[in-house]
């Protein structure tokens, strides 16, 4: 349990890096849409060269994007058997009689394929190169303008930002506890499921009552520093735009229209 | 029948990597019946090296032999678990049960005895810390104070009536009626049981009125192991480990710096005093 790592920021000094989190997330969502906006394989090529100029701006090795896509191969493959069997078309290249292996059922699958692979790879890029704290900052003032309908984008941010600080030490602490019970005899090694999940109880009572002990005792430690919610509060570190926030912007805006242009002359 | 250390080392590994050793080659005996006092600085290896006297870390390089049983055999390891009882830090944090009683009952059930030997252990063990069981077993250990929860941690560990008792820092944020109330139980189970105790703490004064034996841990090394008389002699050595000494080492020293002859090794009160008055009786 050690080993778990959460998210997954690769801590560096790059321009990428260096961006402010609201410019991230707004190439991101710019990123999202040339994806989408793409309705023939070959025009991913645009989003493809994007991704690429920000993994080696961010010099973050490609390792780690094909890590983050391990987790979806499962689907991937699942996507495109589905796609592959179910897509009509007029290509026939094999025919089985009750089913036909077509031409358009294969770049179907391919494409949607593609469309995963950009996608995560992209959405891996952020957190990547962004830490979780930076990323709930930037969140927060992204969604600061929504305070006027008392959405209250303050606390989601301080609540996102506790639960990231506390989740490695609920690991340690749980990782304790079972140590402590295991050297009282407690097994959770063997047995059927029913037994094991009956044995993780003396594990997670104590993980409770010392995560509300926990809340309780931070709560009071950020009262006493007269912490009363977002109003007027002030920060260590300022976001602020800078001029490579603004090139990163005019450059992911000159994608998208480049992309835009170029699906309207080959319609 | 003793635990024999040989050769222990062992190192953590982060992801994938193996980091400085924390124990290095370390080799002696605990004797049955001794009192062992483990003190070094922090990040000296002393609860790492306690875990591996029942198995909850595994040694790559060395052995670890409590009587005669290796914790690093699977299937020596259970074996090792009854004969080793172990508290760790902050016990209290570990309890779980709807009251007293059955936490205290956990482990003897976890060792599969029938439930009138289980009644027996239990009511045993909550009567050594002094929890009486008309007042505490049907209570909820969430409602105890601070103290009390202590002894009933601790009494979910006698209950397994191991041979040899590890605890690490058993005293640490208790009052000090708590404190003592700790220490008059392990002294009470090493001259009833017979019990042998293995404990890390600071408190270098607790070490040495009880201890009949103390391990100096220095980055992972024996630096000294020894009887406390002769361990803490070599008071100017421990504090360049960054240690200290005895309260009454502290004024022997810095009696004997002022030019009183008085022999180094005086750690307790009780000593002090009875050198005090055979010098007086010679004069």
């Amino acid at each position: 349990m050690r080993d778990i790592t959460l998210g997954q920021f690769v801590a560096g000094n790059s321009i990428v890096h260096r961006l402010d989190p609201r410019t991230k997330i707004g190439i991101m969502l710019a990123y999202i849409v040339m994806i989408f906006l793409v309705k023939d394989m070959w025009f991913f090529a645009i989003p493809l060269a994007f991704l690429i100029m920000g993994l080696l701006l961010s010099h973050i090795s490609i390792r780690y994007i094909g890590r983050s896509l391990k987790p979806i191969r499962v689907l991937m493959v699942f996507m495109f058997l589905l796609n592959l069997i179910f897509t009509k078309g007029e290509t026939v290249l094999w025919d089985l009689g009750f089913w036909q292996l077509t031409l358009e059922a294969i770049l179907r699958s391919v494409f949607l394929i593609i469309r995963i692979i950009l996608l995560v790879a992209g959405a891996s890029m952020l957190t990547l190169t962004t830490s979780p704290i930076a990323l709930t900052d930037g969140i927060e003032k992204l969604f600061s303008p929504l305070k006027v309908f008392r959405f209250p984008a303050h606390e989601l941010a301080m609540m996102m930002t506790i639960a990231l600080r506390f989740i490695p030490t609920l690991m340690d602490e749980s990782e304790k506890i079972r140590n402590a019970q295991m050297a009282r005899g407690a097994d959770f090694e063997s047995g059927n499921v029913f037994r094991r999940v009956k044995s993780m109880i003396p594990i997670l009572i104590p993980l409770f009552v010392s995560s509300f002990r926990k809340a309780d005792e931070l709560a009071i430690a950020m009262e006493s520093r007269c912490y009363h919610g977002g109003d007027g509060r002030t920060r260590m570190h300022q976001l602020r735009f800078r001029l490579p926030d603004l090139f990163a912007a005019l450059i992911t805006l000159a994608f998208l229209c480049a992309l835009i242009l170029i699906l309207i002359l080959f319609k | 029948m003793s635990i024999v250390i040989d050769h222990l080392t062992f190192a953590y590994t982060e992801g994938g990597k193996r980091l400085e050793p924390t124990l290095r080659d370390l080799t002696f005996t605990i004797e049955e019946g001794a009192f062992l006092g483990i003190i070094g600085h922090t990040g000296s290896g002393k609860s790492t090296f306690v875990q591996h006297l029942n198995g909850l870390l595994a040694s790559e390089k060395g052995m670890v032999l409590v009587d005669g049983h290796d914790v690093s055999v699977k299937a020596e390891r259970r074996k090792a678990r009854e004969l080793v009882g172990m508290v760790f830090q902050y016990p209290e944090y570990q309890l779980f049960a709807e009251t007293v009683f059955e936490d205290v009952a956990f482990g003897p059930r976890n060792l599969k005895l029938d439930e009138s030997d289980v009644k027996t252990r239990t009511e045993e063990a909550m009567k050594l810390v002094g929890l009486e069981l008309e007042r505490f077993s049907s209570r909820s250990p969430f409602e105890l104070s601070g103290g009390e929860r202590r002894r009933a941690a601790i009494a979910g560990v006698l209950a397994m009536r191991p041979k040899y008792l590890v605890l690490d820092e058993p005293m640490a944020g208790l009052d000090p009626k708590g404190r003592e109330s700790i220490l008059a139980l392990l002294e009470s189970l090493r001259r009833d049981t017979n019990c042998t105790i293995i404990m890390i703490s600071h408190s270098m004064d607790d070490i040495a009125r009880h201890a009949t034996n103390v391990l100096v841990l220095d980055h992972g090394a024996v630096s000294m192991y020894d009887t406390p008389e002769r361990v803490f002699a070599r008071g100017e050595e421990l504090q360049r480990l960054g240690l200290s000494v005895p309260t009454v080492t502290q004024v022997c020293m810095e009696m004997n710096r002022l030019g009183v002859p008085i022999p180094t090794g005086i750690c307790t009160r009780d000593a002090f005093i009875r050198w005090f008055t055979e010098e007086r009786a010679h004069a």
